[in-house]
């Protein structure tokens, strides 16, 4: 038997609630442990050993030209990349800052704005890597982040479903919210990946998992809206956790441009 | 030598007759007819205790969530007496009537394609063992489900899955047993919702076959009709009579209102054949655009059929179970062929899903696979009515 | 009303439960060529010899647990009882997977399942089989068939195509099938320095055949489907009729059985109408996209 492939974890702008996934695998991490050998996971151990590596999972945006260089750095000692969660898959919630005014808002937060160094956006990893999978969420499941870790180790292409949240509401016996009760819910062009969890519990789905594919946004925003939705209350619901993905981006800035426009049109 | 014969039973369907033989008809066989029955409508109770008594899990409908489901009822008091349900395409809601029907609404979210065909199911597992891989069937299920208040479109829908799951080649294990055990108390509808079409595809609203007891409700109580020789074992824990000629006759008004009530058509002259004949019809592309592509339509269902199988498996592989569960062809993964999907667009998509239903599906078993109950209208997030589909389809045929 | 209904015999095991899987262990493994191999897979104990029977054309689906089941042709000689033949070329997890497996090591199998070479319609005339790439792997199961019933075929073409020399399967039998008049024709896309043979498509050596009586000829292909669809045109245009030209298809199989709608193409399930199927009644549909 050949070694066991050695797995590092690294954090860039995020909560750090993706990386810890993987602590929260419990019972299956001393089985993990058996297979991979992690080398490099600060938030467990702080004997941290340096690259190769052959598993790197990515938590995190890219956000400071720090990161940027160290993401190249990361790439370089890893031969899978995998990234986990939403900041690192589009950028995750601090990506709102791409439609405003970087350097407004960190004078109005911070009472020593020059010791502030960023960026003026955030964005994904796959922007300035190569990256071998990416995992959605926020957070990510931790069942399939093992799903994914055991996969690669065994030689395999990792596999995530990638079906709408409907499907999995379906599954589940959830009625529909929007078509019971006239909530927006992003479900219909949203992954699956949390087992349709909100809509479980009497709420709209917040697209955690980012964009299914397809995701016809253009048409769901419309019967939104037809349902008496206004869109101040629709950009917030697409500028969340995964504002900067191509498909909820330009469904948001559709909607800005309709309310800037004029009252009361359509998409 | 294991040829690939058709089963018996296939062989045995619509061979020489106009009848197509069902499997299941033997479940409901009866000995000697027996007249229309009446009962006062606290003696449901009776019926669903003499149920639970012999053994059954009786489902029926309730409200949860907002909406009319099924799930199990220990009681009476449980069903949505004195509530309805508004639909139109894309939408659904609760009303309050002004009567206390105890069945005064239609069909919901929910079909009973849930108790069986479940929508996760082990089909077998697997063990690693000194020797290898052994690989040990799925248990048994000994579950045996009442179904109380089941409509003539939803009576239909369970004749086509049992087409498709027992009269082919291959049965499905786990329909079979499910099916088997099955008891059926069929309710008629006395009402229509404007997304439902059954009189088109003449599978309503009248309960016609299929059942262990029938009932209409009228405002006294029920009548029931009497199926198979069990249906009649178990309503005589029931304190009936045969009915009159005047709850006869309000039974049979009752019924009406629900034909008369009746908005939605769906023309199927030329089906099958108008859809497979227009494959490259611009209303697919059209309608591609508006749909979702979000598997609604087919989880609601009542005959949508498709499944995956998936691996849940330990992290050390000692054991493995295949489970499989509800998939649908609006999946872009579901037509994955070496990597890519054969139908990569939601136009492609929903020209599957169409054209197996109204079409196809007449090759592949011998009927439609539509019952008209318009759950697919109802529960589309944004409305897509597949009645306009097919008539936008006749209007300009492609030459 | 009526009496009492008539019971149903009882099904074949794999009838009433298609979900049966057996252990099947590698009994040998043959490198044919880069990423394809071929398996031989017994059952334990004593086995009825006629337990490996199939139609050629028929396929098995091999399970490796834990990472899923992969639909796959039997390419092994019909009359054989010492075991199924399955050529397999790594293309996802699971032929990875049993690439990764030895001699000895165990997996699951289900099966025959499928339509397969209509062998007795393909007797008393004259034969072209056409095979690209992996697609030679069923076609062998008819050519063994063909062997052995040899008289009962008239003149027999096998034309077969790869990519590359080394790409072109089962080549040490084709002296063989020679000896049994078995007029074998190999083409590939890109030559070597040692090949000699014919480069290009399959379709231009279809195209060469002088049929003496296309009307008494039928044509089978199995290969890439767009290689199959030019096979099958070219066949009409020498004359061969729709209805004696019979294409094995390939789409997601999962159940094998009809029962879980992945591989419909128009009316037709795949594995279980197919996968070998009869051109005039599947080519409305094979020539519209994304169907």
């Amino acid at each position: 038997m050949s070694r066991k492939p050695r797995l590092a974890v690294f954090k860039f702008a995020s909560c750090d609630g993706c990386q810890l996934s993987l602590l929260d695998a419990e019972d299956e991490l001393l089985e993990i442990c058996e297979r991979i050998d992690i080398a490099h996971f600060a938030e467990a151990s702080s004997d941290l050993q340096a690259g190769p590596y052959d598993i790197a999972l990515v938590e995190g945006s890219i956000t400071t030209d720090e990161d940027a260089a160290r993401i190249l750095r990361v790439r370089a000692e890893s031969r899978f990349l995998i990234t986990i969660g939403a900041c690192a898959t589009s950028g995750g919630v601090q990506a709102l800052r791409n439609w405003g005014h970087i350097d407004e808002w960190v004078r109005s937060v911070y009472p020593s704005p020059e010791f502030i160094h960023t960026l003026a956006t955030s964005t994904p990893i796959a922007a300035h890597v190569h990256v071998d999978f990416e995992l959605h969420g926020c957070p990510i499941n931790h069942h399939q982040l093992v799903d994914v870790l055991v996969a690669v180790a065994e030689g395999r292409q990792p596999r995530v479903p990638s079906h709408s949240v409907c499907l999995d509401c379906k599954r589940r016996g959830t009625v529909c919210h929007v078509v019971s009760r006239g909530i927006p819910c992003l479900g219909p062009v949203t992954q699956s990946g949390c087992g349709a969890l909100c809509p479980a519990y009497d709420r709209g789905c917040y697209g955690c998992y980012g964009p299914s594919h397809p995701a016809n946004t253009t048409s769901l925003l419309r019967q939104f809206q037809k349902l008496g939705r206004a869109p101040d209350e629709l950009v917030p619901l697409l500028r969340n956790f995964n504002a900067t993905t191509p498909e909820f981006r330009r469904a948001s800035e559709q909607l800005v441009v309709l309310q800037t426009n004029g009252e009361g049109k359509s998409l | 030598m294991l040829t690939l014969v058709p089963s018996p039973l296939a062989l045995r369907f619509g061979e020489g007759s106009g009848e197509r033989f069902y499997y299941f008809d033997k479940q409901l066989h009866m000995t000697a007819s027996s007249p229309t029955l009446f009962f006062a409508k606290p003696q449901l109770q009776a019926l669903l205790n003499e149920l639970r008594g012999r053994g059954y899990c009786v489902v029926g409908p309730t409200i949860e969530q907002e909406a009319i489901v099924y799930s199990e009822l220990q009681s009476v008091e449980e069903l949505p007496r004195g509530w309805t349900d508004e639909q139109a395409p894309g939408q659904y809601r609760l009303k309050r009537r002004d009567d206390d029907a105890w069945f005064g609404f239609v069909v919901g979210p929910h079909s009973w394609k849930k108790y069986l065909f479940p929508p996760k199911a082990t089909l077998l597992s697997a063990e690693k063992t000194e020797t290898g891989w052994a690989f040990i069937p799925r248990a048994a299920d000994s579950t045996r489900y009442a179904l109380l208040g089941v409509r003539a479109c939803e009576l239909a829908a369970i004749r086509i899955q049992d087409q498709v799951f027992l009269n082919g080649p291959y049965q499905d294990p786990i329909y079979r047993e499910r099916r088997e055990q099955l008891f059926i108390v069929a309710v008629n509808c006395t009402q229509a919702a404007s997304t439902c079409f059954c009189t088109s595809m003449n599978t309503g609203p009248r309960c016609e076959r299929g059942f262990d007891l029938a009932l209409t409700e009228i405002d006294e109580g029920f009548l029931c009709e009497i199926g198979s020789d069990l249906g009649r074992d178990v309503v005589a824990a029931c304190s009936a009579a045969p009915a009159t000629p005047a709850q006869l006759q309000a039974a049979e008004t009752a019924r009406q209102q629900a034909v008369d009530q009746m908005t939605r058509h769906m023309d199927i002259s030329d089906l099958p054949g108008l859809l497979l004949g227009n494959l490259d019809h611009p209303r697919w592309k059209e309608v591609g655009e508006r749909c979702l592509s979000c598997t609604n339509c087919t989880m609601v269902c009542p005959t949508c059929f498709c499944s995956s199988v998936t691996e849940v498996r330990d992290l050390n592989m000692e054991t493995v179970e295949r489970e499989r569960v509800w998939d649908s062809c609006f999946n872009p993964d579901f037509s994955n062929l070496g990597g890519s999907p054969v139908r990569n667009d939601t136009a492609s998509r929903y020209r599957q899903w169409l054209t197996h239903k109204l079409d196809s599906w007449h090759d592949q078993f011998g009927t439609s696979g539509c019952v008209g109950c318009g759950r697919c209208i109802t529960w589309c997030p944004v409305g897509i009515d597949l009645t306009e589909e097919v008539a936008a389809i006749r209007e300009t045929p492609t030459p | 009303m009526t009496s009492a209904p008539p019971t149903p015999p009882a099904l074949q095991p794999l009838h009433a439960n298609p979900w049966l899987t057996r252990t099947v262990r590698i009994a040998d493994v043959i490198d044919e060529a880069p990423g394809v191999a071929t398996y031989r897979l017994t059952l334990d104990g004593d086995t009825d010899p006629a337990a490996y029977s199939f139609i050629p054309g028929q396929f098995n689906m091999l399970y490796l647990p834990g990472v899923g089941e992969s639909a796959i042709s039997m390419s092994g000689d019909p009359t054989r009882s010492d075991g199924w033949t399955h050529t397999v070329r790594v293309a996802g997890n699971v032929t990875k997977t049993l690439a990764g497996l030895k001699r000895g090591d165990t997996l699951g199998l289900r099966g025959p399942f499928g339509a397969g070479w209509p062998v007795e319609e393909l007797a008393g005339v004259n034969l072209i089989i056409v095979a690209g790439g992996l697609g030679m792997a069923p076609i062998r199961s008819l050519i063994y068939h063909v062997v052995h019933h040899r008289n009962r075929y008239g003149h027999v073409w096998l034309i077969c195509g790869a990519r590359t020399p080394e790409a072109l399967l089962y080549r040490r039998e084709y002296d063989l099938w020679r000896q049994h008049d078995i007029d074998v024709h190999e083409t590939v896309d890109r030559a070597t320095a040692d090949w000699t043979g014919q480069i290009g498509v399959v379709t231009t050596l279809i195209d060469r055949l002088r049929l003496p009586h296309p009307k008494q000829t039928q044509l089978v292909a199995c290969g890439p489907e767009v290689m199959m669809k030019y096979a099958a045109a070219s066949g009409v245009r020498l004359g061969i009729a729709v209805e004696r030209t019979w294409l094995s298809l390939e789409r997601n199989m999962q159940c094998a059985t009809g029962l879980c709608g992945h591989c419909q193409l128009g009316p037709e399930f795949i594995c279980k109408d197919g996968p070998v199927l009869r051109y005039d009644h599947i080519r409305p549909y094979l020539f519209v996209e994304q169907l």
